[in-house]
């Protein structure tokens, strides 16, 4: 019997697959080299914190986004989740008048929680994961405008009962959205470049290097036969719905620092805008499924070309279309060229 | 003889490597029903798939009442007079649209049958159809409203408004009850009479007591048996289906150790007979019998994927109710489960990972997945089963099914169990990783107790210690593998005569 000795050496890689693994990112590389060139004051660290603080908060929610793509599911409801955070941090500093700590905690529980009726609902009452999040999305966009009867939030406003709100965005919660750490430069790095980077991290390792990673991919990839291997499918769905809710009011939390008021208006483009960045990373390194490390580049993809087209003076009611262009291409990459998304 | 309206000669498919069809001789007589057996992958469903024109065949011919007749889709198979009915009934017929749409279907989707919709002229054309078949719905009726059996008679009503020459039913009755498969029965000897070639496909063998005049066996891709003599002789028929000539069974029984699991009265399904079963550690046990018979049953019962009606399972010694497949191999007990494409294979993994998908938690610490261990296990199961392949990064897809099929058996090898299932793990698998996999449970048998459920006699006799023959939902025989009695094995898989002509199949 011919038993070859299993052998380590991964085959030869031909012209296709090297533009797979690498097409996206040398495209990318060619956009910064082109825009530095171009785009004068483009090629400055100043330039490239203003990037990442643009893609930051959009590029948390991404990070939701692919937790549940990895599990085969999908989550509309995370811009809502954040605005709905943004609403109750300023309600629970202004109205209720308590501290940053408490706002930012009641945040991560109703995200949790968010999170956890939507696994619910997916996996126990088994509505299609579509129409649970887009059921859930329309509740939040309602039940946030319910306590002030559709108005922002901010110091001063007179509450429905006749009072007068009185408290105010503390120093310590503005301070998430405005501190900047020095690096060689003084004042550079915002608050919320590092949490994109720290939780982008965190997920990589979740999904990578340890067993639930492992286990939700293979849910994704065919949940009955993970079910028969033992897997606690169910349970790893409501977690990764979980993980999608709290990273969504993470970037509500941010984006409240950021403003300083709970502006009822905020946030109308951040879940198109993380779809668009996950979606784009199934293409980064030809990895053809959802992954943390190609939705961090898929958001920053998106902000590079946005910074350099709009130092180019391109107007702004352009981009929309050109983030669209990029979908595109990217979706192309996934799943015309790849031999996994093609061979159907 | 009565005049033949199709002929098949030496019909040939394959699938890249895998020869599914070796030559097929088959004619098919006008008003007359012929029965088509074969087990799981003898090609059947290719052969019928030639005929209703999804596949085209590599060579052979065929011709229908004389004209070549080749057809390179569905439509064209329909418009030439070949008809089919599978075996989903749904997909037959489309719920949300009225019984008329339905029946008018296939004119409505006709070019130039016109830009509006005559609901008049529709009801009135569909209530002709329906009273030409004795078909008692109203036209008007949503066909969601109606039950299995009567979207089964909507499907082949609408078949029949293409007056069909030949009509294929594949598995028509495995969704019906008694009552309704009787229905069927009637509109089936109706169109009999009308001159009709029927081909029929089942397993249920009362199904074949009441309707064959003709059966045909297949066996890997050949004709096994053709049997056409009145009284037709249906255990000839299913030990040519089943086969059992090549296999120089060589097993050396093994001293049984001690009873691991242990069942009690099990009930499988509402109305079956309870049986109970002791299976041994050391002990391969093969159980078998006809598609339908309990196999799968008992094999879900076993990994509490579902519960018995009654009776109880007692796990070395201690009762066993699992809760959950976790619960299952955490208690030692493990299920390959049948169908690989839907139940096991994860096509985005890479062989390793396929391979450690349940136990990667043993290769892990602190939930920190340890790669070398994990390596390691899978290149100690490719190299112990001999999987072909580049390296132990290659993608799943890239190999071959016998190969996929060895990972997905490795993958329940690679750590200890007290009682391992497998179901039909020779399913789409050529002889040879037949005969690896088949090895290799046996060499792997000693301290644990293995139950294997394969509806191949051949199968059965080249793994098993001890046969267990199942029908009807209820365990009919056990046999020591041991100058076995294969003609008393086979009138068991087929089951009694007298009993079979009632309704005990139909128990769903």
């Amino acid at each position: 019997m011919q038993t070859d000795t299993p052998k380590s050496v991964r085959p030869k890689r031909t012209l296709t697959e090297i533009s797979i693994r690498y097409g996206f990112l040398a495209l990318m590389a060619g956009l910064l080299i082109f825009f530095s060139v171009i785009a004068e004051g483009f090629a400055s660290p100043y330039s490239a914190v203003f990037i990442f603080q643009s893609v930051a908060i959009t590029g948390i929610l991404a990070l939701g986004v692919t937790a549940t793509l990895v599990v085969d599911g999908f989550d509309l409801s995370i811009g809502s989740t954040a605005t709905s955070a943004l609403m109750l941090s300023a309600y629970v500093l202004v109205v209720l008048e308590m501290n940053a700590f408490v706002a930012v905690v009641a945040c991560l529980v109703m995200g949790a929680a968010v999170g956890f009726i939507n696994g619910i609902l997916i996996v126990k009452f088994r509505v299609p994961d579509l129409l649970a999040t887009l059921g859930m999305m329309f509740l939040l966009i309602g039940l946030q405008r319910i306590p002030t009867q559709g108005r922002s939030i901010a110091t001063g406003m007179t509450l429905p009962d006749g009072r007068v709100a009185e408290g105010t965005f503390s120093k310590a919660f503005l301070s998430l959205g405005r501190y900047r750490f020095d690096f060689f430069i003084e004042n550079l790095i915002p608050v919320s470049v590092i949490v994109l980077l720290v939780v982008g991290f965190l997920v990589w390792v979740f999904m990578e290097l340890t067993r639930h990673g492992r286990l939700m991919y293979a849910i994704g990839s065919n949940s009955r036969a993970a079910s028969l291997a033992g897997t606690n499918v169910n349970r790893y769905k409501i977690l990764a719905y979980m993980i999608s809710g709290v990273l969504a009011s993470v970037g509500g939390i941010l984006l409240a620092a950021r403003l300083g008021r709970g502006d009822i208006a905020s946030g109308n483009n951040l879940l198109l805008d993380s779809v668009a960045a996950a979606l784009i990373g199934f293409a980064v390194l030809g990895a053809a499924k959802p992954n943390a490390f190609g939705t961090i580049i898929g958001a920053l993809f998106i902000g590079i070309l946005l910074q350099g087209l709009t130092m180019m003076n391109a107007p702004y009611y352009t981009q929309d279309f050109v983030k669209g262009a990029v979908l595109v291409v990217a979706l192309v990459f996934t799943f015309a060229l790849s031999k996994r998304g093609g061979a159907h | 003889m009565q005049n033949i309206a199709v002929e098949l000669a030496n019909i040939t498919k394959a699938f890249g490597e895998n020869t599914v069809l070796r030559g097929i001789d088959l004619e098919l007589h006008a008003g007359q029903v012929t029965v088509l057996m074969g087990a799981n992958g003898a090609g059947k469903s290719t052969l019928v798939k030639v005929l209703c024109g999804v596949h085209s065949a590599n060579g052979g011919t065929i011709k229908l009442y004389g004209q070549a007749f080749s057809p390179t889709t569905p439509s064209e198979a329909i418009r030439a007079g070949v008809v089919t009915v599978h075996q989903s009934i749904n997909d037959g017929v489309i719920p949300d649209l009225d019984v008329a749409s339905n029946l008018m279907l296939d004119h409505l989707a006709r070019p130039g049958s016109g830009f509006f919709l005559n609901k008049k002229k529709n009801f009135a054309e569909a209530r002709k159809i329906a009273a030409a078949m004795a078909l008692d719905v109203d036209v008007t009726q949503l066909v969601s409203e109606l039950g299995l059996a009567d979207r089964q008679l909507v499907a082949i009503a609408r078949a029949m408004a293409h007056e069909p020459k030949l009509l294929i039913l594949d598995e028509p009755t495995s969704s019906l009850s008694a009552v309704e498969a009787k229905r069927l029965f009637v509109l089936l000897d109706r169109l009999r009479a009308s001159g009709v070639a029927i081909l029929y496909i089942s397993h249920r063998m009362s199904d074949i007591r009441r309707i064959a005049d003709r059966i045909v066996s297949m066996r890997d891709g050949k004709i096994s048996g053709v049997f056409e003599d009145a009284p037709l002789d249906y255990e000839g028929a299913v030990k040519a289906m089943l086969g059992h000539s090549m296999t120089n069974a060589n097993i050396q029984i093994p001293q049984a150790g001690v009873t691991v699991m242990q069942l009690k009265n099990i009930v499988l399904r509402e109305g079956a007979v309870p049986f109970s079963l002791d299976l041994h550690a050391n002990e391969v046990v093969a159980i078998t019998g006809l598609v339908g018979s309990g196999k799968t049953d008992l094999a879900d019962i076993l990994f509490g994927l579902s519960n018995p009606c009654a009776g109880e399972m007692i796990l070395k010694g201690e009762a066993y109710a699992p809760r959950s497949q976790g619960k299952a191999i955490e208690a030692g007990v493990f299920l390959c489960p049948k169908d690989r494409a839907s139940n096991a294979v994860i096509p985005d993994f890479d062989i390793t990972k396929n391979i450690t998908v349940p136990f990667v938690a043993q290769h892990s610490k602190f939930s920190f997945i340890n790669f070398r261990s994990e390596r390691k296990a899978a290149q100690r199961t490719i190299s112990d089963l001999g999987i072909i392949c580049q390296s132990d990064a290659d993608d799943i897809a890239s190999l071959s099914g016998g190969n996929q099929q060895k990972v997905m058996v490795g993958r329940w090898l690679a750590e200890d169990s007290d009682l391992l299932v497998l179901d039909e793990p020779f399913q789409g698998v050529d002889i040879k990783a037949r005969r690896d996999i088949g090895e290799k449970i046996r060499n792997t048998a000693l301290g644990r107790a293995t139950a294997v459920m394969v509806s191949e006699m051949d199968e059965a006799l080249e793994i098993a210690d001890r046969i267990i023959v199942m029908n009807d939902q209820t365990v009919v025989g056990d046999h020591r593998n041991e100058n076995i009695d294969l003609k008393l094995v086979l009138t068991q898989v087929v089951g009694q005569q007298n009993k079979t002509t009632g309704s005990t199949e139909y128990a769903n």
